[in-house]
């Protein structure tokens, strides 16, 4: 592997990671939201919610472009701002998140769920307001959950290429993720150096599905 | 429990303000048909040596740039690799018609195995039985395979050989299908048979009888960098640019007598 090629699975896995953690924070409100609450427009929210994982990725995309462009409703305001998004690292990270965010949404709710409610309602008695519960009670004994949600938004991150092409675009150095470096190997016909770009891939994969695998084995019982 | 929650949201805040990076002003944004990477990596380096502009290069099929560019991506020049592409592109005003050129044009070649033993004289033998599969882009809407249809069709020999047509998404996938052996024969650019080690020309069809392939080159309405996108425009033309389309297989365009095209 060259230098470059280095460049690019730490750029992945970096831009992976970062879109994880700024989805979390929603995603953990959300998740408790269909786990514990029933609200009006639940249903709705979860099929909105779940939408970007049955969609073609290049269907989000294009929405996304068509949003953050400078032609759309939010890209004309951010640019007002002298805020770039389109073809920049960003776009990468926003691409990432939203591909992600649903299936991290899934997780956690599972997660979530699998806590049990009695002993929330135990805290409850003893006189914990709702939030306290949830950081001291929920979450604690949700964190496997949590965590091997987290790896699984991560490693979907890893592999997004659809969404990625386009609202970022294939700017070598610079928006070139994994998968968009194997697409290009491929078109360009390095069939070696695409080989050792998919080795990478599939071992930073397997490496965080299988974490995610353990963690969720050992999750407590109900 | 408080730090391992604050973290994410102290990294979401980070996230959040580091978006408000302003944009450099010494670049240039071009994107470019994927076909045109390795040749544009060379011609951009020596730009920036000479211009000490730093060129972004963005990549992919002609169809999708000309789409970002239409929702507004930031994008200095567009360099297509097909004209239906860039008219599209003018006729809503999104690029400056003046700045406008007919750069490159390639040819069309059959390719067939490097091991392979067919011969090929004309493209009449594309009709031999020995021949039972040719892999193309899509006849329909992939570039290659239309101009490959449209030059068989002015042949007449369309009928006879669309039945041995693989359509494939792009004229990689084409040339992969012959190099693997699952195609006897592929119609493809010469640019992309001319990189593979794995195939030969059997065949090349002659400019001049051949289809008009032209990737145009033009400064994108609304350029951010516009003093450098004219640069660039002009540094395409210099002999050293000329030189690396040259050694990539292209053909380099003449420039047009006057600035009026024909229809």
């Amino acid at each position: 592997m060259t230098t470059d090629d280095l460049k690019t699975l730490w750029f992945s896995a970096w831009a992976a990671g970062l879109a994880t953690f700024v989805i979390l924070p929603p995603a953990l409100a959300l998740a408790w939201l269909l786990a514990r609450r029933e609200w009006p427009g639940k249903s709705l929210v979860e099929t909105l919610t779940a939408l970007p994982l049955v969609l073609p990725p290049v269907a989000t995309g294009l929405i996304l472009l068509k949003l953050l462009g400078r032609r759309g409703p939010f890209g004309d305001w951010l640019a007002a701002q002298g805020i770039e998004i389109v073809f920049t690292w960003k776009a990468v990270v926003i691409a990432l998140a939203v591909m992600s965010f649903p299936l991290l949404v899934r997780s956690l709710r599972t997660a979530i769920g699998e806590v049990p409610r009695r002993l929330e309602q135990v805290a409850m008695t003893l006189g914990a307001r709702p939030l306290r519960v949830f950081w001291s009670i929920t979450l604690p004994l949700a964190r496997r959950g949590v965590v091997a949600g987290c790896i699984l938004a991560f490693a979907r991150a890893i592999g997004e290429f659809g969404a990625t092409m386009i609202l970022a675009g294939y700017i070598p150095g610079e928006t070139g993720t994994l998968s968009l470096e194997i697409y290009q190997a491929i078109q360009m016909g390095e069939d070696t150096r695409a080989m050792e770009l998919i080795g990478a891939a599939a071992l930073l994969a397997f490496a965080a599905l299988w974490v995610s695998e353990l963690l969720g084995k050992n999750r407590p019982a109900a | 429990m408080k730090a391992f929650l604050l973290s994410p949201i102290s990294a979401t805040l980070a996230a959040l303000i580091t978006l408000t990076g302003a944009v450099r002003a010494d670049e240039l944004r071009v994107s470019a048909a994927a076909s045109l990477a390795d040749v544009l990596k060379e011609v951009n380096a020596a730009f920036a040596k000479e211009s000490g502009t730093k060129v972004r290069l963005n990549l992919g099929a002609s169809s999708l740039l000309a789409r970002q560019i239409g929702e507004g991506a930031p994008v200095d020049v567009f360099f297509s690799a097909d004209e239906a592409k860039m008219d599209g592109l003018e006729k809503k005003g999104l690029i400056d018609a003046a700045t406008r050129k007919p750069k490159l044009s390639n040819t069309l070649v059959v390719v067939v195995p490097s091991d392979s033993t067919l011969t090929f004289s004309t493209l009449t033998d594309l009709t031999l039985p020995g021949v039972r599969k040719i892999a193309t882009g899509d006849p329909k809407s992939v570039p290659v395979g239309v101009y490959a249809r449209e030059h068989l069709e002015k042949l007449g020999l369309w009928a006879a050989v669309q039945p041995k047509i693989v359509s494939m998404e792009n004229v990689r996938a084409a040339l992969a299908a012959v190099e693997s052996g699952n195609a006897e024969a592929g119609i493809v650019y010469k640019t992309d048979a001319t990189a593979s080690p794995k195939v030969k020309i059997a065949l090349e069809v002659p400019a001049a009888d051949g289809p008009r392939i032209v990737y145009p080159v033009a400064r994108v309405t609304g350029a951010a960098h516009p003093g450098s996108a004219a640069a660039y425009l002009m540094f395409l033309d210099s002999s050293a640019a000329h030189q690396s389309f040259v050694k990539f297989g292209f053909v380099v365009l003449p420039e047009p007598a006057d600035k009026t095209r024909n229809p």
